[in-house]
């Protein structure tokens, strides 16, 4: 039996709940002993600080690894994996509903199992808490922690009460969901990223605050769970770091679910009546109110800097960009760095691990590594999925680079044809007159896969000429990457290169002749 | 050019010109030269409509459809209107800082459906007063009016306020709420909407203005064709109805050793590729039946109801290749494209008029049609009456094919020179005739 199938009668809820607290929190936890000077002292336990204190512990560093409540972070707990957990089962109920498309027969009734989806959340979430268990860290040689930190100097910390002496530290605390200030949103009652995944009911209307990343995807997810699903964005499109083509792709098919979809649009207001949430919005001059069971706010984060004692140690913070660090990562203090959501724009598990570790090679090794020479995907992971790495056009523009970009629509590749998967988009943005990769876009069902191509031509300086010569398994989503480098090839071929290969044919037919 | 054209063609091509002509007359309330958006019954102005009206009253005049002196005189109503039109920027005004609603009440002038103030269409419509301007050169009292009425009502735009201090110029305004926050990302129909702003004598926006809009524009390689990317059709052909850019470069297109005239026959290629692909696979999709444009198209909206999965469109600017795409296709779209791309556009037409003779209800191209909804004959789907904006860009781009006499007038004008010049904008005529000057 494969592994993944459920088993029909699945452990309770509690079971499940029970094994991530044991692996994430254990009861009876007894802190190790403090005294020594450890070479890393790592402050959160989430993506960042895991990754922090795994590459320090591996590379013979003594770590303590401090967390207040439980590890993991927000990815494990509320963040990545239950949502993208969640939207795999959204996705079954839309291919089913759409499975005439694949040419499949539409199931007569489709009733969706919420309790079935968020029971499967937990369990996934149960299994993967195993990997990074406070027992596996504390294996591998990190000195776990559980309690609230404080700096006390610039080489001690303060774990409810007990010292713990440092050469450096890293801060990797985070950041939490920003609640917009809505009035009477807080009475209402709003679900947060953290706290939707708590649910046991699927709220009959759903209105979703926020076009960005997060908003997006639950606003989606939700709606094809059966949510009558509203989602507001004060801008003209989604996602506005992205390409405009992407933005819009990604509106007509929230659009095509059937999410309402309100750009350019404010919540103004927040009030209960006979237990309807009533929200007041604005469009431009246009002024209405919807009547919602449920109100989810994915908008922004707040980094987590209370209560730590940055100012004493000469380490600059504020609310908005929160502890601010240098091109190596260190704070205002040349002990402390900082890794993750606490300090970076980006809010992404891959960069929060990507800057833990050069933080440590930069902390314990005097390295020079400068996080603004790492090349950063991220990935939105709505249906299509859209991802993005290296320079926009837009910013390739502004800092005068003439950019040209090699643009291969899906229904181009016969894979996506076959799978019946042609919205969206390949594009590579190339340095004009070369064929080196500046960044590129992928709007596609598994862009958040191909992207990591790209990624890997970009770091290791491999331009699109060589990328054609690489053979890509067929048929795969991925060859889009190869058609774009067979297009750049072709823009090679001039009149005059044709002609020179003319006559060189030419030449070689008339020896063949003699 | 009209080489490429036989004479069959030419008279095809005059028919239609002339029914999309008429258009204006049939629509045009005389009291006060204003011309309504569509035929359909009790619809408002559409100023950018106004706009096209004024550019295409020339061309009759040399066709010999009408004559000088009446076609004066609408041209002369809709101006002398504008310049008594209540400029309050209230919410039942007809224009504020020399900009007007984008629609308005045919009998009085007045805004309607709350529309917003709005630049691009306050553009199209200046162009079409600068059109007539330079067209009614006579000495003759009418005449002299009304280049004088143009010059009043186009030195009173205030460009610069319509920047709202950001970078480019914003996209509408209302006196409820503002400015609104649309933004100009991409290459757009816009270009004729900043070289009139760089042109103006009195209230010239900052050349670094189009430089800003222009960093947001898309190189891009699609089909193994280069072009400074715009999904839908009208896009290239709005500013191009009045402004001959063959040769002309600004910063972008130097760089791209292109220009935007080459740009929108690649725009043709482009659209063709994509119906011959079909990727979505319409009905009547080919090499020689395509057009994704705004137009109207068939609807399944539902008033009041919002969470509904929705694959028609009605009115919208469906785009190539990434959609939106509901199997509508514009014909007045195609038809626009003639001069840039006449060897295509001709058999794309031809194609369509004999599968499709539905397109064409009183010998007028409607809006948009749609074979995938056909009827129980095999009638593509067409949409009722015609649409000002598809019979004007018609009739101008026909008259750019025949004898380039819309571009001709415009090239004559000191706005439009001044405007391009301040762009960035050198080669070509720009060129050719600042050498005649010196």
């Amino acid at each position: 039996m494969p592994q993944d199938i459920v088993p029909a009668i699945g452990p309770p809820r509690a079971a499940y709940e029970r094994e991530r607290a044991a692996n994430t929190r254990p009861v009876g936890w007894h802190n190790p002993d403090s005294s020594g000077r450890y070479d890393l002292a790592v402050i959160g336990a989430g993506p960042a600080g895991i990754a922090a204190a795994k590459a320090a512990a591996g590379r013979g560093a003594r770590v303590a690894l401090i967390e207040r409540n439980a590890i993991g972070g927000i990815n494990l707990h509320f963040g990545s994996v239950p949502s993208k957990t969640l939207i795999r089962t959204a996705r079954s109920y839309a291919d089913m509903r759409d499975a005439r498309n694949f040419g499949a027969r539409v199931p007569d009734a489709i009733d969706v199992d919420f309790a079935a989806a968020m029971q499967r959340v937990r369990r996934v979430r149960a299994r993967l808490s195993r990997d990074d268990s406070a027992q596996r860290l504390a294996a591998v040689g990190i000195d776990v922690y559980f309690g609230e930190a404080f700096f006390l100097t610039s080489d001690t910390l303060d774990v409810d009460g007990a010292k713990v002496h440092f050469r450096r530290a890293l801060i990797a605390t985070g950041a939490r969901p920003h609640m917009p200030r809505i009035p009477g949103l807080a009475e209402a009652g709003c679900l947060t990223d953290e706290t939707i995944f708590d649910l046991s009911e699927l709220p009959r209307r759903l209105l979703v605050i926020g076009g960005g990343p997060l908003g997006c995807e639950q606003a989606q997810a939700f709606c094809r769970l059966g949510a009558q699903t509203t989602i507001v964005q004060n801008k003209p499109l989604f996602l506005d770091q992205e390409e405009r083509d992407a933005a819009q792709i990604l509106s007509e098919s929230l659009s095509r679910d059937g999410v309402n979809v309100r750009l350019n649009t404010t919540a103004l207001a927040v009030r209960v009546a006979d237990g309807v949430k009533l929200v007041d919005l604005v469009s431009a001059d246009y002024y209405n109110t919807i009547g919602v069971d449920a109100i989810l706010a994915g908008a922004g984060r707040t980094p987590n800097i209370e209560g730590l004692n940055l100012s004493a140690m000469g380490i600059d913070c504020d609310i908005d960009r929160g502890i601010h660090v240098d091109d190596f990562l260190r704070t205002g203090n040349a002990r402390i760095y900082a890794a993750g959501d606490v300090c970076l724009q980006h809010s992404y598990v891959d960069t929060a691990v990507a800057s833990a570790r050069l933080a440590v090679h930069n902390a314990l090794f005097r390295g020079r590594q400068r996080w603004s020479s790492v090349v950063i995907p991220h990935c939105t992971y709505t249906d299509p999925e859209i991802a993005q790495v290296g320079l926009s056009v837009r910013e390739a523009n502004r800092r005068g680079i003439p950019v040209k970009t090699f643009a291969i629509p899906m229904h181009e590749v016969d894979r996506a044809v076959a799978d019946s998967e042609t919205a969206g988009f390949v594009k590579v943005h190339v340095s004009a007159r070369s064929d080196r990769i500046l960044g590129a876009t992928v709007v596609a069902r598994h862009a958040g896969d191909m992207i990591n191509e790209i990624t890997l031509a970009i770091v290791a300086g491999i331009g699109l000429r060589t990328l054609a010569r690489v053979l890509h398994a067929y048929p795969t989503q991925a060859e889009a990457i190869r058609l774009a480098a067979d297009a750049y090839n072709r823009t090679r071929l001039t009149a005059e290169i044709r002609a020179r290969l003319r006559r060189r044919m030419d030449r070689q037919w008339s020896r063949e002749k003699t | 050019m009209a080489d490429d054209v036989d004479d069959a063609d030419e008279v095809l091509l005059d028919r239609l010109q002339r029914a999309a002509f008429d258009y204006f007359p049939q629509t045009t309330n005389p009291r006060n030269g204003l011309v309504a958006d569509n035929s359909r019954a009790d619809v408002p102005v559409s100023i950018a409509v106004v706009g096209f009206a004024l550019s295409a009253y020339p061309i009759a005049v040399e066709r010999g459809w009408i004559e000088r002196a009446e076609a004066i005189q609408p041209i002369l109503s809709a101006l002398r209107f504008f310049r008594d039109s209540d400029q309050s920027g209230g919410p039942t005004a007809t224009g504020f800082k020399g900009f007007y609603y984008h629609f308005l009440d045919i009998d009085s002038g007045v805004r309607v459906w709350r529309s917003e103030l709005s630049m691009v269409d306050t553009a199209l419509l200046m162009a079409g007063m600068l059109t007539a301007s330079a067209y009614f050169d006579a000495s003759s009292p009418d005449e002299t009016e009304l280049r004088e009425l143009v010059d009043f009502l186009y030195r009173r735009v205030d460009w610069r306020w319509a920047q709202d201090g950001a970078d480019t110029i914003r996209q509408g305004w209302k006196p409820e709420c503002g400015f609104l926050h649309y933004g100009w990302e991409g290459y757009s129909e816009a270009i004729l909407l900043y070289v009139l702003a760089l042109g103006s004598p009195t209230h010239a926006i900052a050349a670094d203005c189009y430089k800003q809009w222009t960093l947001t524009y898309q190189w891009e390689n699609l089909y193994d064709i280069d072009c400074l990317y715009a999904g839908p059709l009208f896009i290239h052909h709005f500013s191009h109805a009045w402004i001959d850019f063959r040769e002309l470069r600004d910063k972008f297109m130097r760089e791209k050793c292109s220009d935007y005239f080459r740009n929108s026959r690649s725009a043709a290629y482009i659209q063709r590729e994509y119906a011959r692909r079909n990727p979505r696979e319409f009905a009547g999709y080919d090499e020689n039946c395509w057009g994704l444009s705004a137009c109207d198209g068939p609807s399944d909206e539902l008033p009041g109801v919002v969470n509904k999965r929705r694959r028609l469109y009605g009115y919208a600017a469906r785009s190539v290749p990434y959609g939106p795409d509901d199997g509508t296709l514009s014909a007045p779209s195609v038809l626009a494209s003639l001069p840039f791309a006449p060897e295509i556009v001709m058999p794309a037409l031809r194609g369509v008029l004999a599968r499709y003779p539905e397109v064409l209800p009183e010998g007028r191209l409607s809006s948009g049609f749609n074979p995938t909804l056909a009827d129980s004959d095999g009638r593509a789907w067409v949409s009722p009456g015609h649409y000002g904006l598809d019979q004007g860009i018609v009739v101008m781009m026909i008259e750019n094919h025949r004898s380039e006499s819309c571009w001709r007038l415009m090239r004559a004008n000191p706005y439009i020179r001044a405007g391009l010049l301040a762009a960035g904008f050198r080669g070509g005529w720009l060129e050719q005739e600042m050498r005649g000057a010196r």
